[in-house]
């Protein structure tokens, strides 16, 4: 009965898993004779600059995406937790964004964002801001933060949705408690909403690294990585090299790159949350 | 739903659910709320708004409010530009890797819980590493597998990989439920003699039901969505699914925005037809990994 899953998984992912290793050591277009060369594609990788570039803008994205989602996602959260009626409607529109895919979300917003025809410039244009023509996603110093951001609306309604599971279960008892000590609704937010809170900002913060890391789709479609190279993120670095140059020995480094970055990455979960405890901490969700 | 203890203050307390607010508060949060209705609902509405302009409408009208002449003309050629394929295309690999993945996963997870042996536990184990894997991180061999399979440009080929990397969550996520049921069950039925096959049947399944609808509505949207697959794995029309049609759509109609935004709306059709009529579940599905 264990059969079928252990097929599937280790033909179709642990072993295409331990292949790139062995493809990273290789000279190869993918369709001609492969050449061995050893660690020539890791060497080529780290001396020239290309593999840290893209490793230091995924980290940058990483760190965006959790600075733009996490305050917020925690404030409507919040907020979505709260029993007046008016809220549940808001949170009926909140949610709205989960339903479409970062393709359909990236092609619209890069209409949005269209310096030739595009709402934002024509909405700053009227109001007197700017000359309307800003291309947003073509500006090398504004590009990755537009992109993080486009991420963050994306992915907010899905960590509010999380921090409002989380808010709803925190006992009235402990406000109660706060506000017989003459505490005020602020001095209860921080020390009763954000402690109580805890477990759901691990869980939220370890999905937006683990999620930004792997950020491919919705980069492909905005910039495809441009302008020049300021958003060629690693999972972006390895598609250009693999597919478009056809190299396939420099995308398998990338990609072994890619897999440890995302194992360490569960490690260092593992080990300094407890993910069992966080677990135990989200039941009847 | 307050359960303080009946102290004096106890009525009082029992009316004020959380802590009261002064009402300015209250009406800040409400102002600050309706901001971000408008950033989180706005650009949606601008995606249908837009998808009922004509194309001269949409350069020479004002972009942020609907257009005074709506039309169904950029729904009419979405349809007529082959969008139905594109749309069955994507209905046949979604559910096909969601029957794969469910079907594997339940049949997996009812071993790891009812068997103890160690090769049962260590294989749970590689499941709960693959966890970690990135999908991007596997692409490059999967698609040499796939083209020396002679799977390439095939639904197939997008459905195999698909179920891999399903799995691990899937089961995961089944094994927590699976093993709540009690063990009292299991034996009764073992003790009428009842083979695994029957106790998966007649006891697991229906017990386990609201889980698999979970798991199957989280993997569909994942499959549903899925880009990377199809774009390294397909290239003609005839095996293009929903989101590379959206991309194809922006390259083919550039300044038709109104064009590619119809597709954009029927591309997320199933999932808003879905939110409208059983928001809970599509929800509930939605955060399948993240409790039981």
């Amino acid at each position: 009965m264990l059969l079928p899953a252990v097929l599937f998984f280790a033909v179709f992912a642990l072993f295409p898993m331990i292949i790139a290793v062995y493809y990273s050591g290789l000279s190869w277009n993918g369709i001609g004779a492969a050449k061995w060369v050893g660690t020539a594609n890791w060497t080529q990788a780290m001396s020239d600059g290309e593999a840290w570039m893209a490793l230091r803008l995924t980290i940058e994205l990483m760190v965006l995406s959790w600075i733009f989602q996490t305050p917020i996602s925690l404030l409507i959260g919040v907020f979505l937790a709260g029993k007046q009626r008016h809220r549940a409607v808001l949170g009926v529109f909140y949610f709205v964004p989960l339903l479409f895919s970062s393709v359909a979300i990236g092609v619209t917003w890069s209409y949005i964002l269209n310096p030739n025809f595009g709402l934002v410039d024509s909405l700053l244009k009227a109001v007197g801001i700017g000359n309307g023509t800003e291309n947003w996603l073509g500006n090398v110093h504004l590009a990755m933060l537009v992109v993080s951001m486009i991420i963050a609306w994306q992915f907010i309604p899905f960590h509010s949705l999380l921090y409002q599971s989380g808010a709803k279960q925190i006992p009235d008892s402990l406000y109660e408690a706060a506000r017989i000590d003459g505490a005020g609704p602020w001095s209860s937010f921080i020390h009763i909403t954000i402690p109580q809170l805890k477990y759901t900002v691990v869980t939220s913060s370890v999905l937006i690294l683990t999620g930004s890391l792997t950020y491919f789709d919705l980069i492909y479609v905005l910039t495809n990585g441009g302008p020049g190279e300021a958003t060629t993120v690693l999972a972006m670095d390895m598609y250009k090299q693999a597919f478009a140059n056809q190299n396939i020995g420099l995308g398998s480094v990338l990609a072994v790159i890619l897999a440890v970055a995302g194992i360490v990455l569960s490690i260092l979960t593992l080990r300094f949350t407890g993910f069992h405890r966080m677990e135990s901490q989200l039941e009847g969700m | 739903m307050s359960t303080a203890a009946p102290t004096k203050y106890g009525t009082e307390f029992a009316r004020t659910s959380t802590i009261r607010l002064p009402k300015w508060y209250n009406m800040f949060f409400t102002f600050l709320g309706l901001v971000w209705l408008v950033i989180a609902f706005y650009p949606v509405l601008y995606m249908i708004m837009t998808s009922f302009r004509s194309e001269q409408g949409y350069l020479m009208g004002i972009p942020w409010l609907p257009t005074l002449h709506p039309t169904i003309q950029n729904y009419t050629t979405v349809l007529q530009a082959g969008f139905l394929h594109y749309f069955l295309n994507s209905v046949i690999v979604s559910l096909c890797t969601v029957v794969l993945i469910v079907g594997c996963s339940i049949l997996c997870a009812y071993v790891i819980v009812r068997s103890k042996t160690k090769t049962v536990q260590t294989v749970f184990n590689v499941f709960l590493v693959g966890l970690a894997l990135p999908i991007q991180a596997a692409i490059i061999p999967i698609y040499i597998l796939i083209t020396d399979l002679g799977l390439y440009d095939k639904l197939i080929g997008i459905i195999l990989p698909s179920v891999a990397f399903g799995l691990p969550l899937t089961i995961l996520i089944l094994v927590n439920f699976v093993r709540d049921i009690p063990n009292e069950l299991y034996e009764s039925m073992g003790l009428d003699g009842a083979h695994d096959f029957q106790i998966l049947w007649r006891l697991v399944l229906p017990l386990a039901t609201p889980a698999l609808v979970s798991v199957a509505i989280y993997d569909f949207v994942q499959a549903w969505n899925n880009f990377l697959f199809p774009l390294v794995l397909t290239e003609s029309t005839s095996s293009r699914v929903m989101p590379l049609a959206i991309v194809s759509f922006q390259g083919q109609y550039t300044m038709n925005v109104p064009v590619t935004m119809a597709a954009v709306i029927l591309s997320a059709l199933p999932l808003i037809l879905a939110y409208i009529f059983g928001r809970r579940w599509l929800l509930r599905g939605m955060f399948a990994g993240f409790g039981k």
